[in-house]
């Protein structure tokens, strides 16, 4: 029987086996292909969507497990906070290679989400679960910081 | 877009193609538009009727940053508007995009801003002179006085864009030596230009290799043998034939390849495999046992890579004398986008051709390996570059055996084209290792505190070794990628020494970020450390005294004063200095640190001063160091494979092949070096001193010298 599950403000179905990661539904069936594989077992974060507003490692999410909830993804994340990220994202360069950056994207909307001023400590616990092999962490930090200054002012 | 405009395309987009004017060869006159004759597909510079500019990169983008270099150059001499310009990958084709200091297509020895510096300058001052001639002759002026500004063509009232001018233009020849600017004309060169790439590599549409899709394609999973060397004995195909969406099963040279209709599949079918291994030519050795064996030969002299005076004889009338062996284990690169490559083999009227969508390294040598394995010509093949999602050496092979066996695993799924990607446990457990490396150090000081004598000897794999670059690489049982840094270094020694032993082994290794001087300059820079110190030397002012070059002097001086060294440290933390030139650029570094939690150094802030030459894009330059750093530390500090019983490695992913998360990130401040030399690379350049820096503070604060990586190690404790 098929799941349905609301993806990006849309009602989504997926008719496969109930076991296949999220991850995988979104790549390969639906051909969303912003969300990241990068280890298939929750260490990189590469894989990070919003399920229910929370952050979800999408590669050890059994789609089953999904049914009638709501699951964002870097191509549907919309509203003040995301618009913030990807701003300060871009205007500081924080991406190298980028192929972990929509996970990066994800994770940090949804720290300054929960938190709208984090400092360092929060975003250290915050963002522990995305890796970057480049790198970029300096930078993800300050757009963070950037990003939550935005926030500030126009709240 | 494709990068190759045939003439036609070019009509009919009303578009200008430059080709390149170049000291290398025939491409000039090749590229000037002749009517009636395909247009010649070797351009760098392509104007639209849209005044859009699209710079043809030569070199594969996997963060380093050449997309946004190459384009700056370009930019720059063409007196573009940055908005305009765009950019598409170069095709496989060596004879328009070869590296020009290889010979061949290929990315690496951070030389794609050195290689491509006047060769991309002359293909931007060649498109601007031919737009300044056009517009001459539209408004009948003459050509000294038309000015360009931000891709306005104008003199006087008169204005044009690029994209209007862009059809006359294509019609005048080619110049062959174009008016270049001198660096104080630079307008985008030396300024931080925004990248090119950003927005795509924040709002996830930008597309690497793992997301192509082609109809009717399968995904491919592969399974390695457990221990390098296996080989497939037999494979009993029915438990994973048996799992949902697996529709083929098959044994390539490499290992057994399953096929899916999606990713979980392939990988569920993978798991379901039984196979039987034949490990009688397998590397079975545990990385202890290897370890004995190379401590073994490190004690003999080897093969002199270098020397001056008496070291011997130096060592032997000194005051005093350290002695140290050091061991570096084998590490994987790991990129985030594990490797992959999506392959289409042509079907009736297009059989013996193919295309391959990969993020390449080596291009044409990819596409030559693809060919070989499918069994079609080279000219058959079609590569489609993309974003690579890192690679840090990973993507370069001498021997293409990631493209070999995605060629392979294609032929052997002949009727759909697959996506060959591997799992990160693929990745980890692959091999292409940085190799495992022991260095035996002898060092002494006179009753000055002078150092007098210096024998190093170095004992590692070469990753040539059994390639087709073997003979290049090796000479006289002598690999320059395994002394590089210790032979060549910045230090005048008085007397010294540098012995070469190359180990046979039946682990692959690979160049990994930085190549040898991932481990010389750890050797070199702790070991000087430790012998300043006890000749009482200072650290700064120490090296600087024998050091040979200006260039190497300047970047450390700098580093001096930008950390203000010298100062006490805060309670409980401690500085450590180091400096060392790579790939033609100088890199000096300072690190503040303090014990962690782990009982691991814990690294508060890292000051970088880097000589590259003109800095094309500072910003591409800091991000560069920032990311050297945040490699070099996470490797230092937690990562290595370890081969246990029966070669097996012991790690398999990120849960045990620990990376560096962000709450172990320093703080990073970089100071550039102004120079009018020709840029160097700095992809690379940032890593080497950073280990050594942060084991220098570390033995500061502790008087613990390391000489095991990682710090993580039981030998450490």
């Amino acid at each position: 029987m098929a799941i349905e599950f609301l993806l990006n403000g849309t009602t989504t179905s997926f008719d496969g086996d109930p076991e296949t990661p999220l991850l995988w539904v979104l790549r390969d069936h639906l051909k969303l292909t912003g969300t990241k594989y990068g280890c298939g077992i929750a260490q990189c974060g590469a894989c990070t969507v919003h399920l229910d507003g929370k952050n979800r490692r999408s590669c050890v999410t059994p789609v089953g497990t999904i049914a009638g909830r709501k699951v964002t993804t870097i191509e549907g994340v919309a509203g003040k906070t995301a618009e913030a990220v990807k701003t300060a994202w871009v205007s500081i360069d924080v991406p190298q290679c980028g192929f972990c950056q929509s996970g990066q994207v994800m994770s940090a909307i949804s720290l300054l989400s929960a938190k709208p001023k984090p400092s360092d400590d929060d975003i250290d616990h915050g963002m522990a679960g995305n890796l970057c092999r480049c790198a970029t962490y300096v930078r993800i930090r300050q757009a963070i910081h950037d990003a939550a200054k935005t926030l500030e002012k126009t709240a | 877009m494709t990068a190759i405009a045939s003439r036609r395309e070019f009509l009919a987009s009303s578009g200008l193609v430059i080709g390149l004017a170049l000291p290398m060869g025939r491409a000039a006159a090749a590229a000037a538009p002749v009517e009636g004759a395909p247009f010649a597909p070797n351009a760098f510079v392509r104007i639209a009727a849209d005044n859009t500019v699209t710079v043809v990169i030569k070199h594969v983008e996997f963060g380093q940053g050449p997309a946004t270099g190459l384009t700056t150059i370009v930019a720059d001499e063409l007196d573009a508007d940055w908005g305009q310009m765009r950019i598409a990958f170069a095709p496989a084709n060596d004879p328009l995009y070869k590296n020009l200091m290889f010979g061949t297509m290929g990315t690496g020895g951070s030389t794609a801003i050195a290689n491509s510096w006047m060769q991309m300058r002359n293909a931007g001052a060649a498109a601007r002179a031919m737009l300044v001639e056009a517009a001459a002759k539209r408004w009948k002026v003459p050509a000294a006085e038309v000015k360009v500004s931000k891709g306005v063509v104008s003199h006087g009232r008169n204005k044009a864009s690029f994209g209007e001018l862009a059809a006359d233009a294509a019609l005048l020849p080619v110049p062959q030596k174009p008016a270049l600017k001198t660096p104080d004309q630079f307008t985008l060169i030396g300024t931080d230009v925004p990248k090119i790439d950003s927005v795509a590599k924040s709002n996830g549409t930008a597309v690497f290799t793992m997301d192509v899709s082609r109809p009717n394609m399968v995904n491919a999973a592969i399974l390695h043998p457990p221990a390098f060397g296996g080989t497939v004995k037999s494979v009993d195909k029915q438990a994973a034939l048996a799992v949902p969406g697996v529709v083929a099963v098959e044994a390539i040279p490499s290992g057994v390849v399953v096929y899916a209709k999606d990713t979980f599949a392939a990988m569920r079918g993978r798991a379901a495999l039984k196979v039987e291994w034949d490990l009688s030519k397998a590397e079975t050795r545990s990385s202890d046992d290897l370890i004995k064996v190379y401590k073994a030969a490190a004690a003999t002299p080897g093969k002199q890579a270098e020397a001056k005076g008496d070291a011997t004889g130096a060592l032997a009338g000194a005051a005093k004398t350290i002695e140290a062996t050091y061991v570096f284990p084998f590490l994987a690169h790991a990129p985030m986008e594990p490797m992959d490559a999506v392959i289409e083999l042509g079907q009736g009227a297009d059989k013996g051709k193919a295309d391959v969508w990969m993020g390449s390294q080596f291009q044409v040598g990819d596409m030559r390996a693809v060919a070989k394995a499918l069994g079609i010509p080279f000219e058959g093949m079609t590569l489609h570059e993309q974003y690579a999602g890192g690679s840090f050496g990973r993507r370069a092979t001498p021997d293409q055996d990631f493209a070999t066996e995605a060629g392979f695993a294609a032929k052997a799924h002949p009727q759909a084209p697959i996506k060959f990607v591997w799992t990160r446990e693929n990745d980890i457990r692959g091999g292409r290792y940085r190799p495992l490396v022991v260095h035996q150090l002898k060092g002494g000081i006179d009753v000055n505190g002078d150092i007098i004598g210096w024998d190093q000897v170095v004992a590692a794999q070469s990753f040539f070794a059994n390639t087709p670059m073997a003979a290049m690489g090796i000479k006289d049982g002598i690999d320059d990628a395994i002394v590089e840094g210790a032979a060549k270094s910045s230090y005048a020694w008085p007397n010294y020494r540098i012995g070469c032993h190359v180990m046979e082994n039946g682990v692959p290794t690979l160049w990994w970020r930085s190549v040898g001087n991932t481990h010389t300059a750890y050797a070199v820079e702790t070991f000087m450390d430790e012998l300043l110190a006890l000749g009482g030397k200072d650290a700064v002012k120490g090296r600087i005294a024998l050091m040979k070059e200006d260039r190497a002097k300047g970047v450390l001086n700098r580093v001096a004063e930008l950390a203000d060294w010298g100062r006490k440290p805060a309670e409980g933390r401690a500085f450590g200095v180091a400096m060392h030139k790579s790939f033609g650029s100088y890199v000096a570094q300072v690190a503040e640190v303090s014990k962690g939690a782990d009982g691991l150094p814990k690294v508060h802030k890292v000051w970088v001063a880097v000589d590259c030459g003109i800095a094309v894009n500072p910003n591409v330059i800091r991000a560069q160091m920032e990311g050297g750093i945040g490699y070099g530390l996470g490797h230092a500090l937690y990562a290595e494979l370890v081969l246990g019983e029966g070669g097996r490695i012991a790690q398999g992913n990120f849960d045990t092949y620990r990376s560096l998360r962000i709450g172990e990130m320093p703080e990073v401040e970089v100071a550039i070096i102004k120079s009018n030399e020709n840029p160097t690379g700095v992809g690379e350049p940032g890593l080497p001193p950073l280990a050594p820096a942060v084991a220098n503070a570390w033995r500061a604060l502790t008087g613990k010298a390391v000489r095991r990586l990682p710090f993580s190690h039981g030998e450490n404790a």
